[in-house]
């Protein structure tokens, strides 16, 4: 009986893996097909969409983009979140708890909705839709992430900590840069690296606050408009890679860092 | 560096509640001074008004001469050393011993030797590389303590440094912080709620309750001649007895207690003889009732009989029954007192004092 249950649970916890997973390993897989189509049979496999891919001086470009947005975009979400979860955490504000959930809110808004709005903000503004809009756009749906990670990371431990430092001379910017920051590092670092893995393949907002320079995931949707193509295949997991490699990056810099501490 | 420190009619007062209250005091420089007290006496409070920490409610205080009631901590001759270390968990002990030399701009390289030397002191610095948490909690407290110093205050400010370490290790660190408060002559102001630690450690103590000072005073003169029921019974264990004044003589006044009519000598009297039919507590530790020997002039309480007794190691610790009044005594650890015994209360006459009821300072 007891075998029959954990075999019952082995097989349950099999398909709820292989329906996550599964999509992914098709996509992966059929970059690699060699031929036209990326769906089964599978014909033989073939590194030439990969070469058609990185070839492409479009697809690249849009490539870069992405990366410089969520990097920009996460770096200026993770300083405007710390800071504020340093005024949350470390002074008396009026309205402390309506204010921090002000700030939150937005995560559970859709990004139709948040893409749609700033889109009038600009237009009003006369701002020009570009990579700077796009980065905007980003910093706006990242900063609640960033800034409940880093808040739920500040403890009444690390309040004597900062008086020390104020007692030997520090002044604010020096306890902040010096003394918080660094000790607060492994949240950082994962709110940083999910806000940018998040960014790296965000796509409504993109598409919405973009015009000529667009990132990854809107010149593939243009390319997906013209039908389904391997290249497509190639690209998408080109993207799944690189997504993969930012969350292993944070997990070792958040696991060591906090492995390490006491 | 070193300064001495004035405080005048200091009261915090936080809500309803007052922390504070009117506390005068002076400290020389270079002294180690205690301030002790059972917790919510103010104490810690007092220190955080010295670090800046606390603004007073009224008052002044003064370091060195110059006024510091209102400066902010980093621009006082003080520097704090917390309960809990606060060590900079991600800097090496050097770089924490350092990091208030770098704050005054000092060069890398100069900071560094500093920083090494005063590891130096505190006997670790061939860890100067370490993490504080690859430290025991003694050795983080010597971090602590190198970092506070490394700035040379002209005051430091502990406040319950040793409460997080086990006794044998905590009474090895009273002794290393005498030690190097002596070598570097900075006035220290320790705040502690243990009074064999204040004892072992300081030139003057500050006995504190309810916000206020109740005893000032050498150890040995705290301990021995209380100016205060709180201040006898926060020293150690003591018995009172209360009594009434009958009358005075040139230097001697008779007082009747439970126990009987005993002359006691006008210096037993800590604030004045009091006037005849006044209300009066004698205070006898109960380590005095030892026989005395008969050069000096004793003072009888009758006879006891000895009710429970337990063994100390340096005592036994005995109740003694006499007259309906229970009294504590310590007997010699080579004495072998017997339940049912009778025992002679006698004891040296200028071991006694006596206090108004109600005293203060």
């Amino acid at each position: 009986m007891r075998h029959l249950t954990t075999a019952l649970a082995a097989l349950y916890a099999g398909l709820l893996y292989l329906f996550i997973f599964l999509p992914v390993v098709v996509l992966v897989l059929f970059s690699f097909q060699d031929g036209t189509l990326p769906v089964p049979p599978l014909n033989g496999l073939t590194l030439r969409w990969y070469e058609a891919v990185f070839s492409d001086g479009k697809l690249m470009a849009a490539l870069g983009n992405s990366l410089v947005v969520a990097v920009v975009s996460s770096a200026i979400a993770c300083l405007l979140g710390f800071l504020a979860a340093y005024a949350f955490a470390r002074y008396t504000l009026p309205a402390s708890a309506l204010l921090r959930s002000l700030i939150v809110a937005p995560m559970t808004v859709s990004t139709l909705i948040i893409g749609l709005g700033l889109l009038s903000v600009l237009n009003l503004t006369g701002l020009r839709l570009s990579l700077v809009t796009v980065g905007i756009g980003h910093v706006v749906i990242n900063l609640p992430l960033c800034f409940a990670i880093i808040y739920a990371s500040m403890g009444g431990h690390q309040v004597n900590i900062e008086r020390a430092a104020r007692d030997l001379g520090a002044r604010d910017w020096q306890v902040m840069l010096l003394v918080t920051a660094p000790m607060l590092l492994p949240s950082i670092l994962a709110a940083f690296f999910l806000s940018v893995t998040f960014s790296w393949d965000e796509f409504i907002v993109a598409f919405l606050l973009s015009r000529f320079d667009v990132t990854l995931p809107v010149e593939i949707w243009s390319m997906l408009r013209s039908g389904l193509d391997p290249r497509t295949n190639a690209i998408g997991s080109v993207v799944f890679l690189i997504s993969v490699a930012f969350l292993i990056v944070m997990e070792l810099a958040v696991f060591r860092k906090t492995g390490k501490s006491s | 560096m070193t300064a001495d420190v004035s405080i005048r009619n200091a009261t915090k007062v936080f809500g309803a509640f007052r922390a504070l209250d009117d506390v005068s005091l002076d400290i020389a420089a270079g002294e180690f001074i205690v301030l002790l007290g059972p917790s919510g006496c103010g104490k810690t409070t007092l220190l955080s008004i010295l670090g800046g920490f606390v603004e007073p409610t009224s008052g002044t205080i003064a370091i060195g001469g110059r006024d510091m009631t209102h400066v902010s901590p980093a621009k006082r001759p003080t520097t704090t050393m917390f309960q809990d270390y606060a060590l900079f968990p991600h800097m090496c002990l050097r770089d924490n011993v350092g990091f208030g030399l770098r704050m005054r701009g000092m060069a890398r390289a100069e900071r560094h030797e500093k920083a090494f030397s005063y590891l130096d002191l505190v006997g670790l610095r061939a860890s100067s590389a370490k993490k504080p948490h690859e430290l025991s909690g003694g050795q983080r407290q010597r971090v602590a303590l190198a970092r506070a110093l490394a700035v040379d205050p002209d005051v430091l400010l502990l406040d319950e440094p040793l409460g997080a370490l086990d006794l044998k290790l905590r009474r090895q660190m009273q002794d290393e912080l005498k030690a190097i408060q002596k070598r570097v002559g900075t006035t220290f102001v320790h705040v502690t709620h243990d009074q064999e630690e204040a004892m072992a450690i300081a030139d003057r103590i500050v006995v504190m309750n309810k916000g206020r000072i109740e005893d000032v005073g050498t150890p040995a003169s705290i301990y021995m001649r209380p100016r205060s029921l709180f201040s006898a019974g926060f020293m150690g264990e003591v018995n009172f007895l209360p009594a009434r004044m009958r009358g005075t003589a040139a230097n001697e006044a008779e007082v009747e207690t439970a126990l009987g009519r005993v002359a006691l000598p006008a210096s037993a009297f800590v604030s004045g003889v009091p006037a005849a039919g006044r209300d009066v507590t004698l205070c006898i530790r109960p380590e005095h009732f030892r026989g005395a020997g008969a050069s000096v002039p004793t003072v009888s309480l009758g006879r006891g009989r000895i009710t429970g007794s337990a063994f100390f190691g340096t005592h036994h610790r005995c109740h003694v029954a006499a007259d309906g009044t229970v009294l504590t005594a310590h007997l010699p650890q080579t004495d072998n007192p017997e339940v049912g015994t009778e025992l002679d209360l006698r004891l040296k006459a200028d071991s006694i004092v006596v206090l108004q009821d109600g005293a203060g300072v």
